[in-house]
């Protein structure tokens, strides 16, 4: 058995011996992109499950174990985990945790130690935990964020935004129920064996997927009636995890809406424009911000590559570029907005009603700090400069009931389809 | 065409409509459901068969409460507000607004300009539901609240953000004695400020405005607020005869274009349907068997103290007397301790004459044969009762709880009570007070809310208490606070709980809510091995039930559970060793008169709402104060740093340049959050730049409601929802151009892993910008600015100064220097000041208090003056700020990167190294950054041997929780010394 091995500010380490002995849990927040990146670790020689487990005993763990006040996702994530530890039948003392760390300035950064602490109170403290992070924070003997790794999970994310963008675009109008989830199985399994097999790692590669991904689904045979789009911004947790929004997408493809959800890309170019803006608006080293400008153009390549494997297909919506995105936010916030999703919420706000995207749900923790100014704040001025759009606000939390949200969103969709129909006729008043 | 009937279930009402052809109302009916929507909707629709027999019909459901209804019989459904516009537009055309409130629900739709529609986010708690608790916890009817209104004289400011709150402000001012009349008006006051605060953010209310919902239909007090709130003459505000169904109308409206299929069948489906129960999220039974539940009962019964007879009983006696927030509690001792005779009620709203009643009740039934050696009062209404009554002595209840929890159960190491609006656990350890934990007040009104909650479904308390015992599916509610109960209430009503699922539901999560969130406690060895528990709510077996199967451990429940806090009392003062009691006699009793005045206070800015109970023989109490002032008693002032600080910010306003010889004009700052630390800072740097700098005026309610209709986020700190008003005032005094800046960084004081601020610190100037149309009217300058890397911030500011204003490079690097040297000065002032205060405490043998928060808690509006009330308790009071300094960086268990954080963290350290130091942390409510240092701070202080205090404020300015925290701070402390000092 792997020996318990600590830092010098006692830390629970990692250890070699545990990457061959241990299971690494992780939270899930997209089912593709996360599903990917599993499969990504397990490359590497990690046992890791990702964890989908999804009823009332998370959140009475994480309302247990951690402070009832903090942010939702946080209870969701650390219920959800040590629930896995205590009752997944795994050998409690043969599992790992691992979790991402940012180290903005929202409280949510502090998962990792949130985690800790109520490992300790469950009496879980010999359960070492991993942080996930681009930073160097916390390095652990047994966990290497290798560059083949990390270049892998960025194709992921690409990946995964791709599939999301288009199979939200088919599974509201699919004439054979399952097949869009099927074919995103499907891809997902590919993109992974190619992986393993080539590295896959090439740009050329990449375009050669994205292509064939854009073709499949724009051969998955569709009915041609018009259903309501509705956009999904807001705190990255609660906007793309189903755990975290009670089923968000799923709900609005019953109430029969189309969820157009924007991807994780963004979000992960925004956190490096910021180390960037920083440096503009404070000062700071240039060497930082040309490192974080090559970060961003290279990841802007890989964007632009997405959108042209999109455009080929003038029935799908095509997503726009961060350099888009940027520029929108210009009359409302400034870009050292960056806490939690920061300026790049009322971005893509914007941008969804610019996409002819006007119904929109903004979800967030009950009171999220952000978003009191980027989300709920700007919603008002996004209502002036932009009549049309149609948004609504939804908090989420351990007690907020679903028929509260639900109610609220019907309100959204009810308007939604008045405007509709006005516009197929307008009124003759 | 046919004819069309619109449903509307709401959360405690049905309203059934049939209108026909020609849009006329046949019929129209409404009436509170209990819970039996399905057989209420049925049988008013049974009344509407004269016209709908034999017909083809089109059916719609609407209402938060339908949508259940409509899956299971098949009936189409449609938004309520999308139905409440329909309605509008047809029946009323040309309206520009419409308001409607509901059971819990409140909805403002524009239509002028944008089509608008808004609902209530989920925190801002219900309008009608809020109504009916308000009007039971005065003990009035609502019909009889809405006439009491014509008789006010004056408003209280009332917290308008959600019931919950708004309930904690107006329990004290009945307590002490305010007039009914006043309060109604205030209730319906309050209602309107929520909605137009929570809904309208920023839009103005104006034009043709319609008055929709049921509240607004009966209460014309309700509609009087509105109307001079809105200042709304007749023509403008409208209030139509079917206001309060009008949702239903016009989910009749919407049903013109379904199918139509024959009545019957429609009524026939709405009968038979039974909504799904598959999803319904529920917990096991509380007890299995009635054997079981006999020997529950049979265990709690056996702690129980000896019963003599008051009729026959002839000796000396000892009174105790509980004034809590909603109930009365009174107890009669024989000195050994047994029962002569208990008392445990409702308030009734007017604790003196239930007093005077016992009293002679007491004296009446004994007469002469007992002579009463003591008295004590403990409570929320201990002052009041204390000066009506003479009593002997008061004393906090914590203390009282333990002295009576002990008398049960000496090793008692825990003691939980639930009372009607408190909740109080504390720990202890060693014969003294070791930790306190009461409710904050988001989760506070847990004992009355199920009392109130009985009540709207029609039952008495101690029979819907019953109901819940043997329930085969208690319904899981969560443990937030009890307006979210409300919303998941409805959603287990849709889903087709039972009343007694519900009952065995919210015992349970009243227990969740005590366990989780007030003791924070992860198993049952956290609390002890000896529970007492206590309080009224605890005499509901299903509470005490739900309460054991959590924690898996049985607990000590004395059969005087109601009455400990009484019982306690008693036995204090029984322990004065009085040779006579001073309480009123029988003959004194005769002529007791007690008169309440509000009136307001001129003593300083705070202007508190007073009330002035005179009593015969000149005694006379005086509530609702923060300070000795009106009081009039000369006192000792201690110094106070919070209050130093305070006036030493608000005086650089007077060491401004004149306005006339400014040469770069006028520049206003607002003087709230971050300014509270960066103001010396700015206002040096503008000062020497040329500008004649203007501050803000100080925050109060009056400027909180200047700003308030521009707040999008109604759940937001009240510090930030302030600066809407602070904005309002510098327009005021017409500056044409602000000053704000946006400041993710924080200075870095070397003490953290980085020097953040708080999102909402950071970045509220933006908010601002994009929600206040008031600040396009002048130059509203928010640029990002980091002052943390002194260099970089001169060479931005330079940039961006030459930019804005023409300024030259070199002066504005000379007023960086002197800006950067005016904060230093400052802080070495404010430290050495500290310092003073601590040398004054020590040489006159004072507990020095430090008052532990952000740097804009020194806000009198914002931290309520409780620096204040604890001076008037003894304290010399400093702030964070003046300890932290001595201590280094040190790694922390959690995320140390915002300096404030930091700062309370190292004063937390420092008074662990202090004997004769206290902490108490002042913390925003919504203040999520806090949910990180409130942990931290308490593991600090308790493994360095002191005790956490947390004070909890808000908009609220009642201060009788804070009041019962540091008394009972002071208490523990005390016990303490004395435990020390017997070795």
């Amino acid at each position: 058995m792997a020996e318990l091995m600590y830092d010098k500010t006692g830390r629970l380490l990692f250890t070699k011996q545990m990457k061959e002995e241990y299971t690494l849990l992780m939270p899930q927040m997209l089912p593709i992109h996360f599903g990917m990146m599993q499969k990504c670790f397990e490359l590497e020689g990690y046992h890791v499950d990702m964890l989908t487990s999804h009823h009332q005993g998370i959140i009475d763990t994480g309302l247990k174990y951690v402070h009832n006040d903090t942010c939702y996702p946080a209870l969701l994530v650390i219920g959800q985990l040590i629930d896995a530890v205590e009752h997944g039948g795994y050998d409690k003392h043969k599992v790992a945790l691992m979790i991402t760390q940012t180290g903005g300035g929202c409280r949510a950064s502090n998962y990792i130690h949130l985690l800790r602490k109520a490992l300790i109170k469950a009496g879980l403290d010999y359960v070492p935990v991993v942080s996930l992070n681009l930073s160097g924070l916390e390095p652990n003997p047994g966990f290497q964020l290798s560059v083949k790794l990390a270049l892998r999970m960025i194709r992921a994310v690409f990946y995964g935004d791709l599939m999301t963008w288009m199979g939200n675009q088919c599974k509201p109008y699919e004439l054979h129920p399952g097949e869009t989830d099927a074919l995103t199985e499907q891809w997902k399994n590919r993109l992974i064996d190619e992986f393993d097999r080539s590295g896959g790692l090439g740009r050329k590669t990449f375009r050669r997927n994205l292509a064939a991904i854009a073709a499949d689904y724009a051969a998955i045979e569709v009915s041609g009636e018009k259903k309501i789009p509705v956009g999904i911004v807001g705190e990255i947790y609660v906007k793309f995890s189903s755990l975290g929004n009670n089923g968000l997408e799923q709900f609005l493809i019953d109430e029969g809406a189309e969820p157009v959800v924007p991807g994780l890309a963004d979000f992960v170019i925004f956190k490096v424009d910021n180390r960037s803006v920083d440096v503009d608006l404070y000062g700071g080293k240039l060497l930082k911000k040309w490192a974080m400008n090559l970060a961003e153009k290279y990841a802007h390549g890989l964007q632009m590559d997405l959108i042209e494997a999109v455009s080929r297909y003038p029935r799908f919506r095509v997503m726009e570029p961060f350099t888009h995105l940027k520029p929108l936010v210009k009359d409302y916030l400034g870009y050292g907005n960056k806490m939690g999703e920061g300026w790049l919420l009322t971005a893509e706000m914007l941008d969804l009603i610019e996409l002819g995207v006007p119904n929109i749900v903004c979800t967030q923790p009950f009171g999220c700090l952000p978003n009191h100014v980027a989300g709920k704040g700007m919603i008002g001025k996004i209502k002036q400069e932009h009549p049309e759009s149609n948004i609504v606000a939804v908090d989420y939390d351990p007690s907020a009931t679903k028929i509260n949200q639900e109610n609220r969103i019907k309100l959204m969709l009810a308007n939604a389809a008045l405007h509709q129909k006005e516009q197929k006729e307008p009124a003759g008043v | 065409m046919s004819l069309r009937i619109g449903i509307d279930v709401g959360s405690t009402t049905v309203k059934v409509v049939v209108l026909d052809e020609q849009n006329q109302l046949l019929y129209r009916s409404y009436s509170r459901h209990f819970s039996q929507v399905r057989e209420k909707t049925c049988e008013l629709l049974r009344g509407a068969e004269q016209w709908l027999r034999g017909q083809t019909v089109r059916a719609m459901i609407t209402g938060s409460a339908g949508l259940g209804m409509s899956t299971a019989a098949k009936v189409n459904f449609s938004q309520e507000v999308y139905a409440t516009a329909e309605a509008v537009r047809v029946f009323l055309p040309g309206t520009d607004a419409v308001i409607e409130l509901g059971g819990e629900d409140a909805k403002i739709i524009f239509f002028d300009g944008a089509l608008e529609e808004r609902m209530n986010g989920s925190c801002a708690g219900g309008t009608g539901a809020f109504i009916d608790q308000m009007a039971t916890l005065m003990n009035v009817s609502v019909d009889e609240m809405d006439k009491l209104y014509d008789g006010y004289e004056k408003i209280y400011p009332i917290a308008s953000r959600c019931g919950v709150f708004a309930k904690s402000d107006i329990q004290p001012i009945l307590n002490q004695g305010g007039r009914k009349e006043d309060v109604a008006a205030s209730v319906f006051q309050a209602v309107v400020d929520q909605t137009i605060a929570g809904l309208a953010q920023g839009r103005q209310i104006k034009g043709q405005v319609a008055f929709l919902g049921g509240p607004l239909h009966f209460l014309h007090g309700l509609r009087d607020r509105f109307q001079q709130t809105l200042g709304l003459d007749n023509q403008h505000a409208v209030f139509p005869a079917d206001g309060d169904c009008f949702a239903a109308i016009g989910a009749a409206l919407c049903a013109t274009g379904y199918a139509s299929e024959p009545y019957e069948e429609i009524y026939s489906r709405l009968e038979h349907s039974v909504a799904d129960r598959g999803q319904r999220d529920t917990l096991p039974p509380l007890f299995a068997s009635q054997a079981e539940y006999d020997a529950f009962l049979a265990r709690h019964n056996a702690n129980t103290p000896p019963v003599r007879p008051l009729e026959t009983y002839t000796g000396e006696a000892y009174l105790g007397i509980d004034a809590g927030s909603t109930t009365t509690k009174l107890v009669l001792i024989d000195p050994e301790g047994g029962l002569l005779y208990t008392y445990y009620a409702s308030n009734r709203g007017d604790p003196v004459q239930v007093l005077l009643d016992q009293l002679r009740y007491i004296y009446a039934a004994t007469a002469g044969r007992v002579t009463i050696r003591g008295s004590a009062v403990t409570g929320y209404g201990e002052d009041l009762i204390r000066a009506a009554f003479r009593v002997d002595d008061g004393l906090v209840e914590t203390m009282a709880h333990y002295r009576a929890a002990a008398h049960f159960q000496p090793d008692v190491d825990f003691i939980i009570d639930i009372g009607g609006q408190d909740m109080k656990c504390f720990k202890i350890r060693g014969g003294a007070v070791d930790s306190i934990m009461l409710n904050e007040a988001c989760s506070s009104g847990c004992g009355s809310f199920i009392e109130t909650f009985a009540r709207a479904l029609g039952y008495e308390i101690a029979d819907f208490a019953r109901l819940g015992l043997f329930a085969p599916h208690p319904v899981n509610l969560g443990s937030r606070c009890t307006v979210f109960m409300n919303s998941s209430v409805k959603q287990a009503q849709k889903d087709g709980a039972t009343v007694e699922d519900i009952s065995a539901g919210l015992a349970i999560s009243i227990v969740k809510n005590a366990v989780y969130k007030v003791i924070r406690a992860s198993s049952a060895d956290d609390l002890g091995q000896h529970i007492v528990v206590q309080g009224g709510t605890f005499l509901n077996d299903a509470v005490l039930r739900s309460f054991e199967l959590d924690l898996g451990r049985n607990v000590t429940r004395p059969t005087i559970a109601g009455v400990m806090g009484a019982y306690g009392a008693a036995l204090h003062a029984m322990q004065l060793g009085l040779e006579h009691s001073a309480l009123l006699g029988p003959e004194e009793l005769e002529g007791f008169r007690h008169t309440a005045r509000p009136t307001t206070c001129q003593g300083c800015t705070n202007h508190c709402s007073l009330t002035i109970n005179t009593f015969d023989g000149g005694r006379r109490y005086i509530s609702g104060n923060r300070c000795q002032k009106p009081l009039g008693g000369k006192s000792e002032t201690l110094p106070n740093l919070s209050q130093w600080k305070y006036q030493r910010l608000r005086a650089l306003a007077e060491q401004s340049l004149p306005a006339d010889s400014a040469p770069r004009g006028r520049i206003g700052l607002p003087m709230g959050l971050n300014m509270y630390e960066n103001l010396p800072f700015w206002h040096r740097f503008f000062t020497k730049l040329g500008f004649s700098v203007v501050l803000s005026g100080e925050s109060s309610r009056a400027l909180y409601r200047e700003g308030q209709t521009t707040i999008p986020s109604d759940t937001v700190c009240y510090p930030a929802k302030l600066m809407h008003g602070h904005i309002m005032s510098l327009l005021d005094q017409g500056v044409d151009t602000i000053f704000y800046p946006c400041m993710p960084y924080n200075f870095n004081e070397h003490i953290s892993d980085n020097n953040y601020n708080c999102p909402v610190v950071a970045y509220y100037p933006e908010l601002l910008a994009a929600n206040m149309p008031q600040l396009k009217q002048v130059r509203y300058l928010y640029p990002y600015f980091g002052l943390h890397r002194p260099k970089d911030f001169a060479k931005r500011a330079k940039a961006y100064f030459a930019e804005e204003f023409g300024i030259p490079e070199q002066e504005t690097a000379a007023a960086v220097k002197a800006a950067y040297a005016a904060y230093e000065d400052y802080k070495q002032e404010l430290r050495a000041m500290g310092e003073a205060i601590i040398g004054y405490a020590r040489e006159h043998g004072r507990q020095i208090l430090v008052l532990c928060g952000r740097p804009y808690h020194i806000d009198p509006e914002i931290g309520h003056g409780i620096d204040g009330l604890a001076g008037s308790y003894g304290f010399c009071v400093i702030t964070e700020d003046a300890v932290a300094w001595h201590m280094d960086h040190q790694p922390r268990k959690v995320l140390n990167q915002w300096s404030y954080h930091a700062r309370m963290y190292n004063a937390a350290r420092y008074v662990c190294t202090q004997p004769d130091m206290q902490l108490v942390q002042l913390v925003s409510f919504g203040c999520g950054t806090d949910a990180i240092t409130t942990d931290e701070l308490r593991s600090i202080l308790e493994s360095g041997g002191k005790l956490y205090t947390q004070l909890k404020i808000d908009e609220i300015s009642n201060l009788g929780a804070v009041r019962i925290r540091l008394r009972s701070l002071m208490a523990a402390i005390e016990e303490r010394s004395r435990q020390q000092a017997k070795g």
